[in-house]
């Protein structure tokens, strides 16, 4: 791992709503750790090393999404570890269900959307 | 993961998961079997002939988008013949309809259909707002939805067409199917999955996503670039609706057919002719002309409340008796234009309700 960079560039889009919960902003980029803590904790201080750690997953993203750039109303966005039922997620304009969904891990330069369902048709 | 490939064409990268049968799908297979869909249910329940002028009751929002757009598609690769038109109601509520009004607007321009936009302010004097203003924000959706409905029809009668058809998608004719249940209202329940209703006016009403889920109506428009507005009335919790909302959801979630199955089951209820016949035989309100089952129809009722200072009068039978009490309405009350149905003929009363 030491010859690797240790953080992950990505690209983050919200739609159909969700952009209302991040400061009305669709296009976002987010730059997280390439090995995270196994607990999601994401507000570790740099160099304060985490007892367990795995490569970052989409999982870890939505917990820093959550910690670091949601505004408000975090219930709306995440439900028991994952996104909330109706929230569509995209890994580089493929549906996460063909992915693995939360298990997918990150690759630098990844595109990620998430758009919600849930706001009126 | 290894990269999947289409299980229809067998070449193209996998893009999406189907919720309804599990198919892993390319992006052009995707539309191609969306679209198809669309048109089998269509061409199924025989909704439309060669010659229909039709609305699309369009709200800027992500169905009647999509629904706009496959609508034009389907028109010109099948030939269907329709002439279509956009529908869309103004409720007067700043910061929501106004805003989702000019993405309406770019569809316009986008899909090359004439756009007719009815306000309620022209039709009945009053705007959201101003309603809101006077009834607080408990009962305001009785306002809307009464009212709406009615502008619906009259914006098509306007247009000269006598059919529209909403974006109503199969999360919610489910979610209705699990709200008529949890409310025992089992003649709703005998008609809620009907992919076609003609009843309380002359001018019939399709949903043509009937069968199609949220998740592909927003992939779609998603993998399309399609134009859409998409935020909360400002006013509306329908707090009923959204706890079966989730509730749907979750079941999604857990097995993703659970919406079509729903459907079905609601489908498959067979509703006693004593409980359909429940319904009160249809009249012609005495003030509008509009189709009604008692001598006013709602919107005149919730109308003259308002005009009068007593907007609960058409919400509750204790505010009625107090505007009773009162005497009968001015002869100046301000009142909704007489109603005409696009055919020019007289209205029938016909029993069966949407």
């Amino acid at each position: 791992m030491s010859t690797e960079t240790n953080t992950i560039s990505l690209k983050i889009e919200f739609g159909g709503g969700l952009e209302l919960l991040f400061s009305n902003q669709r296009s976002h980029r987010v730059t997280i750790p390439s090995t995270v803590p196994v607990d999601n904790n994401t507000s570790l201080t740099k160099g304060a090393a985490a007892s367990a750690t795995r490569p970052a997953d989409v999982t870890y993203l939505l917990h820093h999404l959550r910690d670091h750039l949601l505004k408000e109303r975090q219930e709306l966005f995440m439900e028991n570890g994952t996104v909330r039922p109706g929230i569509l997620v995209l890994i580089n304009d493929t549906d996460w269900e063909l992915e693995g969904e939360g298990e997918y891990l990150l690759k630098d330069g990844d595109e990620i959307v998430l758009i919600s369902t849930l706001h009126g048709g | 993961m290894a990269p999947q490939t289409c299980a229809l064409c067998q070449k193209a990268k996998a893009m999406l998961k189907r919720p309804k049968t599990g198919q892993q799908i390319c992006r052009d297979c995707f539309f191609y079997v969306f679209e198809i869909e669309v048109h089998n249910t269509i061409t199924q329940a025989n909704l439309f002939k060669p010659g229909d002028r039709v609305a699309i009751g369009a709200s800027g929002g992500k169905d009647s988008t999509v629904l706009a757009y496959v609508m034009k598609t389907l028109n010109e690769r099948y030939q269907y013949g329709l002439e279509l038109f956009l529908l869309s109601i103004d409720e007067g509520i700043t910061g929501y309809r106004d805003d989702s009004l000019e993405t309406v607007k770019r569809n316009q321009q986008q899909y090359d259909m004439p756009l007719k936009i009815l306000s309620y302010d022209e039709l009945y004097g009053w705007t959201m707002d101003a309603i809101v203003s006077q009834v607080g924000r408990k009962n305001n959706c009785t306002f809307c939805g009464v009212f709406r409905r009615q502008a619906l029809d009259r914006g098509a009668a306007m247009l000269n067409v006598d059919h529209i058809v909403t974006g109503h998608n199969a999360d919610d004719i489910a979610e209705t199917v699990l709200m008529n249940i949890m409310r025992g209202d089992i003649a709703r329940l005998g008609r809620c999955t009907s992919i076609c209703t003609q009843g309380e006016d002359t001018i019939r009403r399709s949903k043509p996503f009937k069968y199609a889920y949220e998740k592909e109506i927003v992939m779609y428009a998603y993998f399309k670039k399609l134009d859409y507005f998409s935020t909360e009335c400002i006013y509306s919790p329908d707090a009923y609706r959204g706890h079966a909302r989730v509730f749907l959801k979750d079941l999604e979630a857990a097995r993703p057919s659970a919406i079509i199955d729903i459907i079905h089951s609601g489908e498959a209820f067979e509703v006693r002719e004593e409980v359909k016949a429940t319904q009160r035989v249809q009249q012609i309100c005495q003030r509008c002309g509009y189709m009604s089952s008692n001598a006013l129809c709602k919107a005149c009722t919730l109308l003259e409340g308002l005009e009068r200072g007593m907007a609960n009068s058409g919400i509750t039978d204790r505010a009625r008796k107090k505007l009773d009490a009162e005497g009968p309405a001015p002869d100046n009350l301000r009142m909704i234009p007489f109603f005409k149905p696009p055919s020019g003929g007289p209205l029938i009363a016909i029993e069966s309700v949407s």
